[in-house]
């Protein structure tokens, strides 16, 4: 008999190898218990009687595996495993130290964690899964362009690069100004780093602004210019008659400045005359790595306690928050008063696609709802190729990669915040993007997998794996918040200070059981519980209209 | 428009500049000259008055402000505007008593007067030097008001500054206090049914030793305050304590009762005595005292001693005094300069861990009663401060009773009313100087902040609100109501007794702040009452319809709490033990409890955590950093660059006041169509719907107060960003993709 023969698999799993040993819980202390090791995961359960641990953790949440000590360490439990998760925590395992006992362990988990570095494909291309619901679906492109009103007389769609020609990590259909031909995208391509021209991403119903997203032009030292790209975006300026096009530069000023160096820059006054420029001073994704490690090192394993608040502060995680909020307040303030902007950093695909999908779920509150915020994802971070496979490096070994960082979480992070600031204007829950954030990792779904839309079709993605929005639409009740009151009308403006920014508890502390974790789960309950008693009343009410009907009946009978 | 230095630019302090002279507005306006008065309450009488005053208006940047009339009664400083207030403005949540732009005397914490530019604090000595151009205010519920003084006469503006200066800040008698004019004035039919126990009576008392089944001995001595001015005039004790010994030391050392376990252990508080003389006298009384504890319970007693291991009442002030200041904003600059240190700035100040510590000494004062099942005996200097805190504390986290509204209050009148907390000089009203004697010290909000920590944490088990908490710490420096003005059950009879044998007054008619309807209506009120509440024993009924338990209190670790209590020979020999220690040892050292107490606690706490929360048993606090936290509501709420519009906790409650009207709309129906539901089986939610305006869904967060300012609709972009961020290592300044080069076209 297999050990830990009741846990369920997903279809297309294999269980590999498993092992008798001690988890050294941080909460709990040493655990002996059993794990195992499929192809998709490690699961851990201990056999103490009195209150069962488990763990069950998928490979791609794996960032790395180390061995603890040697064969000749001495101290209980010193030889053994340390595995780092992508997912703020790190897994202890204690072996036994004769014969070499952790060797194929190790080895089975190095293998199947990292399978891009062993020639072997991904779990999301041997998932054998089935949904009701094919979440490849969820956006269409066409679709959604034609719900913001597009194409119209000022704003068409272009197909240029249906084939990937003008911009690789660009999608096929574009949305340009009407009065930019074809040529002129190729020449505009030409000035901006990676060819990422500014495309539109949204378009006010009311006023007609947009918001623009590109990379930055290629100014470098000397200075160059460009007619084309200077003409295209006074064009876009043009489109509903703002008066000065503002460009936001994600990046502080200095930094902008430093680009020049190597090749890139900023648009400059002289060149651009119907444009102001402002820097919204948000840090590169290196800072955000480091400190994103910062704060682990105060809430995992244990939560710095006497002073919790200055060592929270010391890790400038949320400062950095403020400062991409605070982004996407302004961009979202400038298109609602009827200007059009551009948004851009280096290459337009991390701090660009942050300050683009917030301020837009600022504006539109289709974005705010269950499949709204799905579309929003698929087409500003999927679609317009934000590098996930580079900054979270999906099955590959190279945990000290200068690509990884942490921009998407830091932009979940932001939704979350927002969430917290307005806890009725989104349809989804707290649960939805702690799930979002879980296969970001898992490596389950081929939703986050590779770099940008071009790549994923080499792969046939689509065909090949399921969309994580298939889990996720087959059973949306789990993630609903029942406090959600549609409204359609509003900009949401959340208070970018630090007064009512807070730590994501429930995700970043989320595996220390020491710490609360509730607060809406304990309304929620209450409310189901009053829905509970709104529906046996509805039952019984219905009951009663039924016996009524029915006594009616006799009645006119006699 | 974006906000002051919007776009990084550097920002200057924001000043008023004005491009009218008084005189244009003069001409402009001429009003007619009417006296322009607030409705006076019964017995306020305005001292002085002057206009035109420009109140500077807080909620938009561009220092702007309205015009209108300045003036000082015996009750407040009262702004009334030129402009005509918009009736159509929602008040959801109108004070009877002041508006929003009345300060009460009581409630001024601070004035500030602006010579050339230069703010300096206003204190009794500096009332000869020439008034300043501009006035702020500083109040104790943080609200901040600018007045600029340069368009009334010289004389008005002298005289008004001066008015209010003195009024505010020089110390009074007691008898001066509005309270005693408006009481005698009153009309007494506003009185209304009080279901509060007040604890003023020998009845309060025995009705709560049998509802706690406590067994001890109710003192009646004390009726004339004979026994003691710092005690109340009805106190419970221990029965074996002899009347030699009650008359012994004025009461001090006496064991007083604050509550039962239903285990038959029991919450006691005493004052410290003086330090032992050779003669042994006090040792020997202080043995006879805890024998007393012990033994009517059959128990082992524990000591706790306050003054040891929390704060001293100066830590506390000095803790606040700092922590108030990053309330008080004067301008929008100000604002997100601090905003930048704001964690280490909020932490610096020691306040939240003072609250930490509260709540954790609780925490361990409960483990003892629920889990080790001894008597507690709670000490300190007078008793009267840190140990209201605890004992409060911890009879809310074990007593589910205390967790409604009525039940809550009578705990105030209990431990902090007619316990004898010196609200009088722990608040300063009177302004005294002295501070050596009088110890301002806001410990009585310090025990409303621990609450809230509770409240916030566990919501459901409250009834109140943390409105309620909020209006509750204002109220306390509104003059008007007799609960928080004296020091002591003696002082307060005494001094209504002379003032209402006054010749020329009638009989006093002061009302207690329970009363709530002297300031808010109906409608008001019932924002009070947390719509979340559970309501365990009727809800209970409804959906499972279990035989309800016998006792309303339930225990909530069975593994330990059921646990037979010790025999009685184990506890003689620990009161013989202590009975030893007493002897070698200094008070100050055997007092203190030997063992760690934040290993110890943990057991008791993942014992509580694993049990499924019951709202209606045992309540205890998180107190991990994340979980301590910043009572928003209570502090935030007059800062306009902090209010989320549309957002904030108010939305969820609208949404649960539009999900309770669908319920009874469902049950009216229901009943229309004559569903025969025995009446105690239907569903009583507690709450009624919220009188929340559903229509106007753009309520701020700071709902239901400052609800007549006109928040701006404009996004508050934040300034004075980037300095904070010294990012001065390689990583600031590297490429986001370090392995590519950017291809040159």
């Amino acid at each position: 008999m297999e050990l830990l023969a009741d846990v369920a698999l997903l279809p297309g799993e294999e269980r590999i190898i498993d092992k008798d040993l001690i988890y050294m819980c941080p909460f709990n202390g040493a655990l002996k218990g059993k794990v195992f090791i499929t192809n998709y995961r490690l699961y851990f359960r201990s056999t103490d009687t009195e209150s069962t641990v488990t763990l069950d953790v998928p490979l791609g949440n794996i960032s790395r595996i180390e061995k603890m000590g040697g064969a000749s360490s001495r101290g209980e439990n010193s030889y053994g495993l340390d595995i780092t998760c992508k997912d703020m925590r790190n897994l202890r395992f204690a072996l036994k130290q004769e014969g070499h006992s952790r060797r194929d362990l190790f080895g089975e988990i190095f293998k199947y964690a990292f399978p891009l570095s062993h020639g072997q494909p991904l779990f999301a291309f041997l998932s054998q899964e089935k949904f009701e619901e094919n979440g490849w679906n969820v956006y269409k492109p066409m679709d959604e362009y034609r719900r913001q009103g597009l194409p119209n007389e000022r704003w068409r769609i272009s197909f240029i690069n249906s084939n990937y020609e003008l911009c690789d990590t660009y999608p096929t259909i574009l949305v340009v100004p009407f009065k930019a031909t074809e040529e002129d995208l190729r020449r505009v391509a030409t000035f901006r780093s990676r060819c990422r021209i500014p495309v539109l991403s949204w378009i006010h119903r009311d006023n007609q602004a947009v918001i623009m997203r590109c990379s930055q032009p290629l100014v470098g030292m000397s200075g160059k210019r460009n007619k084309d790209d200077e003409r295209y975006l006074d064009i876009i300026r043009e489109a509903n008659g703002t008066t000065k096009l503002t460009i936001y530069d994600a990046r502080p000023n200095v930094n902008a400045v430093a680009n020049k160096a190597t090749g890139g820059g900023y648009e400059g006054d002289d060149a651009y005359q119907n444009a102001e420029l402002v820097f919204l001073d948000i840090h590169n994704i290196h800072v955000m790595r480091e400190s994103l490690k910062k704060l682990k090192d105060i809430v995992y394993p244990n939560v710095e306690e006497s002073h919790w608040l200055s060592s929270l502060e010391s890790t400038h995680w949320l400062e950095h928050i403020k400062l991409v909020l605070s982004g996407a307040i302004q961009v979202a303030d400038k298109v609602s008063s009827g200007n059009s902007v551009v948004v851009h950093c280096s290459d337009g695909w991390d701090r660009t696609a942050q300050l683009t999908s917030l301020s837009m779920l600022m504006l539109d509150s289709y974005f705010r709802t269950f499949r709204g915020f799905q579309v929003l994802l698929e087409k500003e971070w999927i679609g317009f190729g934000h590098k996930f496979a580079s900054r979270i490096g999906h099955g590959d070994k190279n945990h000290a990669d200068q690509d990884r960082s942490p921009i998407f979480l830091q932009f979940i992070d932001c939704v979350w915040q927002m969430t917290k600031q307005f806890p009725t204007a989104f349809e989804f829950n707290e649960h939805f993007l702690i799930t979002v954030l879980d296969h970001l990792y898992s490596c389950r779904f081929g939703t986050f997998l590779y770099n940008c839309e071009s790549v994923r079709e080499n792969y046939n993605v689509r065909a090949k794996t399921v969309s994580l929005w298939s889990l996720i639409n087959s059973s949306t009740s789990i993630y609903m918040n029942p406090f959600y009151t549609a409204e359609s009308s509003h900009v949401l403006y959340p208070v970018a200070s630090m007064r009512h920014l807070e730590l994501w508890v429930n995700y970043y502390i989320r595996w220390n059981p020491r710490i609360r974790h509730q607060i809406l789960s304990q309304n929620c309950e209450i409310l189901s519980q009053n829905c509970e008693i709104l529906s046996h009343n509805c039952e019984k009410l219905s009951h009663n209209y039924e016996t009524l009907g029915h006594n009616c009946g006799i009645l006119s009978c006699i | 428009m974006l906000s002051l230095g919007g776009g990084g630019a550097k920002s200057s302090k924001p000043s008023f500049v004005s491009y009218i002279t008084p005189e244009e507005i003069k001409s402009e306006k001429e009003p007619p000259k009417k006296e322009r008065h607030p409705n006076l309450l019964p017995g306020e009488v305005v001292f002085c008055s002057a206009d035109p005053i420009l109140k500077h208006t807080q909620d938009d940047v561009s220092q702007r402000g309205i015009f209108g009339t300045l003036l000082c009664t015996n009750f407040r400083v009262s702004f009334v505007s030129d402009e005509t207030p918009l009736e159509e403005t929602a008040q959801h949540f109108k004070n009877k008593l002041y508006g929003e732009n009345d300060i009460p005397l009581m409630c001024v914490d601070h004035i500030y007067g602006v010579y050339d530019e230069k703010r300096k604090m206003i204190t009794g000595g500096m009332l000869k030097n020439k008034y300043p151009s501009k006035m702020i205010i500083h109040c104790k519920d943080l609200r901040v008001f600018q007045f600029c003084l340069t368009f009334t006469k010289e004389e008005d503006a002298r005289k008004i500054f001066h008015g209010i200066a003195h009024h505010c800040l020089e110390p009074k008698s007691l008898k001066c206090v509005f309270a005693f004019s408006y009481a005698v004035s009153r009309s007494p039919e506003m009185q209304r049914s009080q279901r509060t126990v007040m604890f003023d009576s020998k009845e309060d008392w025995a009705q709560e030793m049998k509802r706690t089944k406590g067994n001890c001995r109710i003192v009646t001595e004390n009726e004339g305050f004979k026994l003691s001015t710092r005690l109340p005039k009805y106190f419970i004790i221990p029965s074996s304590v002899t009347d030699e010994d009650l008359f012994k030391f004025q009461g001090k050392g006496l064991p007083i009762w604050c509550w039962s376990h239903h285990s038959g252990c029991a919450l006691f508080k005493a004052s410290t005595l003086p330090v032992p003389q050779e003669d042994g006298v006090i040792q020997r009384y202080m043995e006879r005292m805890l024998d007393a504890a012990a033994q009517t319970h059959l128990y082992s007693l524990k000591i706790e001693d306050l003054s040891e291991t929390l704060p001293t009442v100066q830590d506390i002030q000095q803790s606040y005094a700092k922590f108030k200041q990053f309330f008080l904003i004067d301008n929008s600059t100000d604002f997100w300069v601090s905003d930048v240190k704001w964690f280490s700035s909020v932490e610096n100040t020691g306040w939240m861990d003072i609250i930490r510590k509260c709540l954790q000494k609780a925490v361990e004062v409960v483990e003892c009663l629920e889990k080790e099942n001894t008597n507690i005996l709670i000490m300190e200097e007078e008793g009267t401060d840190l140990c209201c805190v605890i004992s409060s504390l911890v009879q809310i986290m074990l007593d589910p009773h205390y967790r409604t509204l009525t039940g809550f209050q009578g705990l105030v009148q209990k431990e902090w009313v007619a316990g004898c907390h010196a609200f009088l000089d722990r608040c300063n009203h009177l302004c005294q100087k002295d501070k050596e004697c009088q110890s301002p010290s806001p410990i009585f909000l310090l025990f409303l902040e621990c609450v809230w920590q509770l409240v916030q944490q566990h919501s459901p088990a409250f009834q109140f609100s943390e409105t309620y908490l909020t209006v509750l710490s204002d109220s306390v420096h509104v003059p008007v109501f007799s609960t928080f003005l004296f020091n002591s059950a003696y002082q307060r009879e005494s001094t209504l007794k002379a003032e209402s044998q006054h010749p020329q007054r009638g009989p006093l008619n002061c009302p207690a702040v329970w009363d709530w309807s002297v300031q808010f209506d109906c409608k008001a009120q019932e924002l009070f009452l947390n719509p979340l509440y559970a309501d365990k024993l009727k809800q209970d009924k409804v959906l499972r319809k279990v035989p309800r338990p016998k006792h309303q209190r339930q225990l909530s670790l069975p593994s330990s709490a059921f646990k037979t209590p010790p025999k009685k020979g184990f506890f003689k020999d620990e009161t013989e033990s202590l009975k030893k220690m007493l002897r070698v040892k200094r008070i100050s050292r055997w007092m203190a409890s030997p063992d760690s107490p934040a290993a110890n606690t943990r057991e008791f706490y993942e014992a509580w955590q694993r049990r499924p929360l019951d709202h209606h048993g045992l309540l205890l606090p998180w107190l991990d950093g994340p979980a301590v936290r910043l009572w928003m509501q209570r502090y935030l709420r007059w800062i306009p660059e902090v209010q989320i519009l549309g957002g904030g906790p108010v939305a969820v409650t609208n949404k649960m006041a539009e999900l309770l009207v669908q319920v009874q709309e469902l049950r009216k129906k229901l009943d229309l169509k004559g569903c025969l539901q025995p009446e105690a089986e239907r569903v009583q939610l507690q709450p009624r719907p919220l009188a929340l305006a559903r229509n106007s869904l753009r309520l701020s967060s700071a709902f239901p107060f400052a609800s007549s300012r006109n928040w701006t609709f404009k996004p508050v972009i934040p300034t004075s960003l980037l300095q904070s961020l010294m990012l001065t290592d390689k990583l600031a300044s590297q490429e986001d993709e370090t392995t590519e080069v950017i291809s040159l076209v």
